[in-house]
């Protein structure tokens, strides 16, 4: 009833192939740009901005990278931490060897080498499959931090090898580093979660999204079928390692503002593929909602004893997250395996019939 | 199908809770229940995962010695404190949480962060003079941080790991007769690969330059369980001295390790955080003699500790136990707060006796200097050393002990240790400029 | 050219100035591999059975060695211990299986794989908040200290270590190939659902397998716990046994052993000799690397089980 997708015809090829060629859909997504952009700076608190919104946006654009690759190309990774590590020293690098380059720019560059590298630790997905390939994607993460951590021109031969990031402005605006207001840095991070956004929904929808999508079904009948294999996994592997990489870049630069190798750990890495397979693997809504969830769930958890007045003490409180975010995800996964993009879906089809049962 | 029905309605109903908390949560300011004219002070604490042996004395002693002030004074200067723990795990982002959290907090807002981890330390040093609150890394942190022309927001009294560093090699020349003694000495140094473990390299490697001894460095990655090949290293090179600046499971791997392939537990140095009761609990007996670097003293024959006996459990020692009284850390979390509540009285003194925000309690640290006397009336003689913070030297010059453990106990060894100020002062200033030049920052006249 | 000599030859001529200090090495990387085989065997047997990575195996060792510990200060006598940890890792073998298992039935294996993750942080949540999150000694009585053979530092422990693993893989072997819960355990693997139509019970074999590696993690806890105290970190000993799994092939146990013993040596031997040159640290990634070039020429692993790919 509240979304009929009757009467509404589609009459060009164009509108056949927009990205949201339903009417409800449109309006929805505008909804939420609405809310985003012009709501929420306005009525969140910092706290709830640099906590929870910048960092869910952040790691929005890591979980698309991750379900680029894995989701959509159906090759397990567990290098994110790593890939995302070489963004954020490439951001470094970059904003520190030339100051006056606009700190989006170095974003966006930044992700190109986070891609190459990303194409170098593919290599080994040609031959293996499977989990294998996903320890063998360890040895990426390992070998970055490492590296990172042993090169001390990487960190402009800081004593401790820690990078922080210095204050950069766009338009005279200070987007970055020390006086950057929370609003500022969440609107130039939603803006660049929306631009990748639709540039995946559209590469998933290309002839290269068709090429991972096979690949990930059965590789062999792909290959079989004309697919380049190498060209496909790899072109998964850039993309999706650029993908991390300015996310990596975001989350020093605009989250923390100052890493050690030690912020990438292997456990981001799980992390990242705890959102997407919450989220739901090859869904570019379910990167979205994983990201979300992942990373506000723990918060929430955290600070419910206090807000709710019940005295328990920290590290009660904390055992009891780690608990609860456990089950929560085992929760989850007996009762959708999809994820939440796929409850998404469900809520459609009610909202479709509603108010007849079927 | 009615059955689907309803249950796909139940999921969705959990999902749209699971929305309408995140957003409730978020978006309404929160304020922590607070006493109206508390000074605000957040413990960032850990408790919990791969670091929480070490965590949780200290997080008792800071505690409890809060506590015995409400207790016995009703506070500092009639005026209430307020002291909420906030888990970070020894993680930096749940530690930025925590510092966004209550930065607000309070009726003034927190009065100053002790962030309690190097990784958090870096990450809030950068957040604080935005939001005009104080930070004390106390003996961790960012070294170059004391001098106080570039940081005027971050304090690091009563030392740092540089002079630390500077303050073994003191120890050890002294060991061995003297600073030409040191000429062709071997000293090594086994550490944890994170930023905190590397701080002490460039002044050890600049101290070799200087008297002659070979530097050499293992170092261990996080989180540190398997150290064989590392400790064949130490075995082949056979270094005369060894130091250690690790943390959590690696301190117990490396000291049981060092028991194992024989390395003169006499010659082999720990940092302050590698010298307490839960880094030599597994090796036991086997440690005996293994030694560490300390800025204050141990032992609960102090007056402060005896009140905190008397006012925090009642005069009933086991409960005071079970909760680390006395141990290596829980006394160091209880001199942090000694520190720090003689801050929150010298501002007081220019302030008058009201509640402090961020602002006062910074002018009352670059202001404070704690004598002889004060200490001995805090009931803390011998605890810590007098020690006078100014606008440009942040960390005051604090003096080092050794400790030693003799398999059952720490015990002191020696008296107090001056570092080489002339050495690492001017490290510093470089580190410190270079800091400023990077970021843009001015610095500060002081005269 | 110096830096050539000094990475592709003068390790050798190291090894060869010091021969005996070379065998010492060797050595520690066997006891080395030996401690990672022994967590690597308790995800063999599990993936063996289901084809789940059970991730929450580093979680299990934590358990095993906190509830052994607790136990202890209670001041239960060792055997009785001993006894009570396994009873209790049974009951937790069963539980997984009820609750996350059994509902989780014919997913795909990265949503259990997901699972046992989710599984993981329950464990060790629920482990620190019965036990507490403090360092914790454990001295069941192993023998310490070390001998010398000729001028070859032996430490007893390790032979211990190497005893139990020994004694571990024989028992296994023993008991898949000479028992009836071995041979369904066996048919299992090879096909579920074959094995379920000639009337074995799925579930209760399942509850047997993550019982064993119950065990097993209890005896990794008990030597991992000799070496360093039972703490949290226990659980990141995980990442140490991934990639000895991977070359030995998840589904072996043997290849366990072997890999464990070629990853430990190869660490250690490449730290000691190449890692100092290089900064140092060089165990966590090598092993990862190693195990990495080599599934370039073995997909499969050492041992493990052929992949047949049909369209």
């Amino acid at each position: 009833m509240f979304y009929r997708e009757a009467g509404q015809f589609k009459t060009s090829y164009a509108a056949d192939q927009a990205i949201f060629p339903i009417l409800q859909d449109r309006l929805f997504v505008i909804a939420v740009l609405a809310v985003a952009y012009l709501v929420i700076p306005f009525i969140s608190t910092p706290y709830f901005l640099v906590t929870i919104m910048i960092p869910s946006l952040i790691f929005c654009i890591a979980a698309l990278g991750l379900n680029v690759l894995t989701g959509y190309a159906g090759q397990l990774s567990l290098g994110t931490g790593g890939f995302m590590a070489v963004g954020a020293y490439a951001t470094f690098k970059m904003t520190t060897m030339f100051p006056e380059l606009n700190i989006v720019i170095v974003f966006l560059l930044s992700g190109v080498f986070a891609a190459a590298v990303g194409v170098l630790f593919g290599l080994p997905s040609l031959r293996i499959k499977g989990f294998y390939l996903a320890v063998a994607t360890l040895a990426a993460q390992f070998f970055l931090i490492w590296l990172f951590n042993r090169v001390g021109w990487f960190s402009n031969y800081d004593p401790s090898g820690t990078i922080s990031m210095p204050p950069r402005d766009v338009f005279g605006i200070r987007v970055v580093g020390s006086g950057a207001a929370p609003e500022v840095r969440y609107l130039m991070v939603l803006t660049l979660v929306v631009v990748f956004c639709l540039l995946v929904k559209n590469l998933v929808r290309s002839r290269m999204g068709r090429t991972w999508m096979a690949v990930r079904d059965m590789d062999i009948a792909a290959e079989i079928i004309g697919i380049r294999l190498m060209w496909a996994k790899l072109s998964a592997f850039a993309i999706s390692s650029y993908l991390c990489g300015v996310a990596g870049g975001l989350y020093f630069a605009v989250y923390l503002r100052t890493v050690e190798t030690i912020a990438f750990d292997v456990v981001l890495s799980f992390v990242v593929l705890f959102m997407i397979i919450v989220g739901g693997l090859g869904s570019v809504l379910g990167s979205i909602l994983g990201a979300f969830f992942i990373t506000a769930i723990p918060v929430i958890l955290t600070r419910a004893p206090h807000d709710l007045g019940i005295p328990i003490s920290v590290d009660m409180a904390q055992h009891l997250e780690v608990i609860i975010f456990g089950s929560l995800i085992i929760f989850f996964l007996i009762v959708e395996p999809h994820g939440l993009a796929r409850l998404w879906q469900i809520a459609k089809e009610k909202l479709r019939r509603w108010p007849f049962p079927y | 199908m009615t059955l689907s029905f309803s249950f796909g309605l139940g999921r969705l109903a959990l999902a749209a809770a699971g929305a309408v908390a995140i957003v409730v949560t978020g978006v309404v300011p929160q304020k922590a229940a607070a006493e109206e004219d508390a000074i605000f002070l957040p413990l960032t604490v850990y408790r919990t995962g791969a670091y929480a042996p070490n965590g949780i004395p200290f997080a008792n002693g800071s505690r409890d010695f809060l506590q015995m002030l409400m207790a016995r004074d009703g506070g500092i200067n009639g005026v209430p404190l307020e002291f909420p723990e906030c888990e970070t795990r020894y993680d930096t982002a749940m530690g930025v949480e925590c510092y966004e959290r209550y930065k607000d907090g309070g009726a003034k807002g927190a009065a100053v962060f002790a962030p309690l981890s190097t990784g958090i330390t870096y990450a809030i040093m950068e957040l604080a003079p935005d939001d005009g609150i104080p930070i004390h890394s106390m003996g961790y942190g960012r070294a170059a941080a004391s001098y106080g022309k570039v940081f005027d927001w971050t304090f690091t009294f009563p030392t740092t790991y540089w002079a630390q560093a500077t303050a073994f090699i003191r120890y050890i020349a002294q060991e061995e007769g003297g600073k030409e003694a040191l000429e062709g000495k071997k000293i090594g140094l086994i550490y944890h690969n994170s930023a905190y473990g590397r701080e002490p390299i460039p002044t050890l490697e600049r101290l070799s330059e200087d008297l002659g001894f070979e530097f050499v460095s293992y170092a261990v990655d996080h989180p540190g369980q398997e150290q064989s090949a590392t400790w064949l290293s130490i075995r082949r090179d056979r270094p005369d001295w060894l130091m250690m600046w690790g943390w959590g499971v690696m301190n117990q791997v490396a000291i049981s390790e060092a028991a194992r392939t024989g390395f003169p537990m006499d010659r082999f140095l720990g940092v302050w955080w590698s010298g307490s009761e839960p880094d030599v609990r597994p090796a036991g007996p086997d440690a005996a003699g293994y030694k560490a670097g300390n800025f204050h003293s141990i032992g609960t024959e102090f007056g402060v500790l005896q009140d905190i006996l008397e006012y925090v459990y009642d005069g009933d020692e086991d409960a005071a136990r079970e909760n680390n009284w006395g141990e290596v850390l829980y006394n160091r979390g209880l001199v942090n707060y000694i520190y720090l509540t003689e801050a929150i009285r010298t501002a007081m003194e220019e302030y008058g006796n009201v509640t402090l925000g961020g602002e006062e309690m910074r002018w009352g640290m670059e202001n404070l200097n704690i004598t002889a006397e004060r200490i001995a009336e805090i009931g803390a003689e011998g605890l810590f050393e007098p020690i006078q913070i100014t606008c440009e030297d942040h960390e005051g010059r604090g003096p080092v002990i050794i400790q030693q453990w003799d398999g059952e106990n720490w015990e002191r060894m020696t008296d107090w240790i001056d570092p080489m100020h002339d050495v690492v002062w001017p490290m510093y200033e470089e580190s410190a400029l270079a800091y400023a030049e990077e970021h843009g920052l001015e610095v500060r006249d002081c005269d | 050219m110096q830096v050539l000599f000094d990475f592709l030859i003068g390790p050798f001529f190291q090894i060869f100035e010091a021969p005996i200090f070379f065998v010492e090495v060797v050595i520690g990387g066997m006891a080395a591999g030996i401690m990672y085989a022994l967590v690597a065997i308790g995800f063999a047997v599990i993936f063996k059975a289901s084809g789940i990575v059970n991730f929450a195996q580093g979680a299990m060792v934590l358990f095993a060695g906190l509830t052994l510990v607790g136990f202890l200060q209670m001041g239960a006598p060792l055997w009785l211990a001993l006894i009570a940890t396994v009873v209790v890792m049974v009951a937790l073998a069963y539980a997984v299986e009820r609750v996350v298992l059994g509902p989780l039935v014919n997913q795909p294996l990265i949503v259990l794989f997901m699972a046992t993750i989710g599984l993981s942080f329950v464990i060790e949540g629920f482990g620190e908040l019965a036990w507490g999150s403090d360092v914790h000694r454990l001295d069941v009585g192993l023998p310490r200290g070390s001998f010398f053979v000729g001028d070859i530092m032996i430490d007893r422990f390790h032979l211990v270590a190497a005893g139990s693993a020994g004694a571990l893989v024989v028992a296994i072997v023993l008991f898949m190939q000479y028992t009836k819960f071995g041979r369904a355990l066996r048919a299992v693997a090879d096909d579920h659902q074959a094995a379920l139509s000639v009337g074995i019970p799925l579930r209760m074999i399942w509850v047997i397998t993550w019982s064993i590696a119950g065990v097993i993690a209890l005896v990794a806890g008990v030597m991992w716990g000799t070496q360093a105290g039972i703490q949290f970190s226990l659980v990141l000993i995980a990442f140490k046994a991934l990639p000895v799994l991977i070359l030995g092939g998840f589904n072996s146990i043997t290849g366990a052993i072997v890999a464990g013993l070629i990853i430990g040596v190869g660490e250690t031997v490449f730290e000691v000799y190449w890692g100092q040159m290089m900064g140092g640290a060089t165990e966590n990634w090598f092993a990862y690397v190693v195990a990495m070039i080599f599934l370039f020429f073995r997909p499969q692993g050492l041992f493990g089980e052929r992949i047949i790919e049909r369209v």
